[in-house]
């Protein structure tokens, strides 16, 4: 693999429990897809890395062919892909996203009952 | 820079034949959607390669001329 962008990407989603390709930045989300995720993972207590990805041309249209998905956000958590805002969004609806987290060994506070 | 609910459902149908596909115009501006499709062609696919398989079947126009679509797919249940 000789494409420096997708080297970028698999050693920030190597290095990083959950890596979050968004619009903007955690404090000021840039699109209303990107801020819903990013107050999921808020609100779920998950520490995340945010990657701007309008910050950088190649890594936006980069991340895209990396993960053969062609929105924004991403979530990535222990170097999985598991989805957009849509599937997050179902996910942390149906309890999925919790038991996702808690299997991978990701750290966050369990909502309380 | 919009698609006809039609032309969304004509797509996803040419791919899936089997899809039932329910759209919904989500501001009446032809740019933002949401869809439902129930197709026995995602059994055991993870939601992901589900919903890999409706961009796919959107030939590239996903995230390009159609803004926001958002998605929500399944098979059949029975």
């Amino acid at each position: 693999m000789s494409n420096p962008v997708f080297e970028r990407i698999q050693a920030d989603i190597t290095e990083n429990p959950v890596v979050l390709y968004m619009k903007g930045t955690a404090m000021f989300p840039q699109c209303g897809f990107s801020a819903r995720v990013v107050q999921i993972l808020m609100h779920m207590g998950v520490k995340f890395k945010g990657v701007n990805v309008l910050e950088d041309p190649g890594l936006r249209d980069g991340i895209k062919q990396f993960t053969n998905w062609p929105t924004i956000p991403q979530l990535y958590v222990k170097g999985e892909f598991v989805g957009g805002c849509d599937i997050v969004t179902e996910m942390f609806q149906s309890g999925e996203l919790e038991s996702l987290l808690t299997e991978k060994g990701v750290e966050f506070k369990p909502a309380a009952a | 820079m919009a698609m006809s609910a039609g032309e969304i459902e004509a797509l996803i149908r040419a791919a899936l034949p089997d899809a039932q596909v329910t759209i919904e115009d989500l501001r009446g501006d032809g740019d933002h959607y949401a869809a439902t499709v129930v197709s026995a062609a995602f059994r055991g696919k993870s939601r992901v390669q589900q919903h890999q398989m409706v961009y796919a079947a959107l030939q590239g126009r996903m995230g390009g001329t159609l803004h926001a679509l958002a998605l929500q797919t399944s098979p059949p249940q029975d």
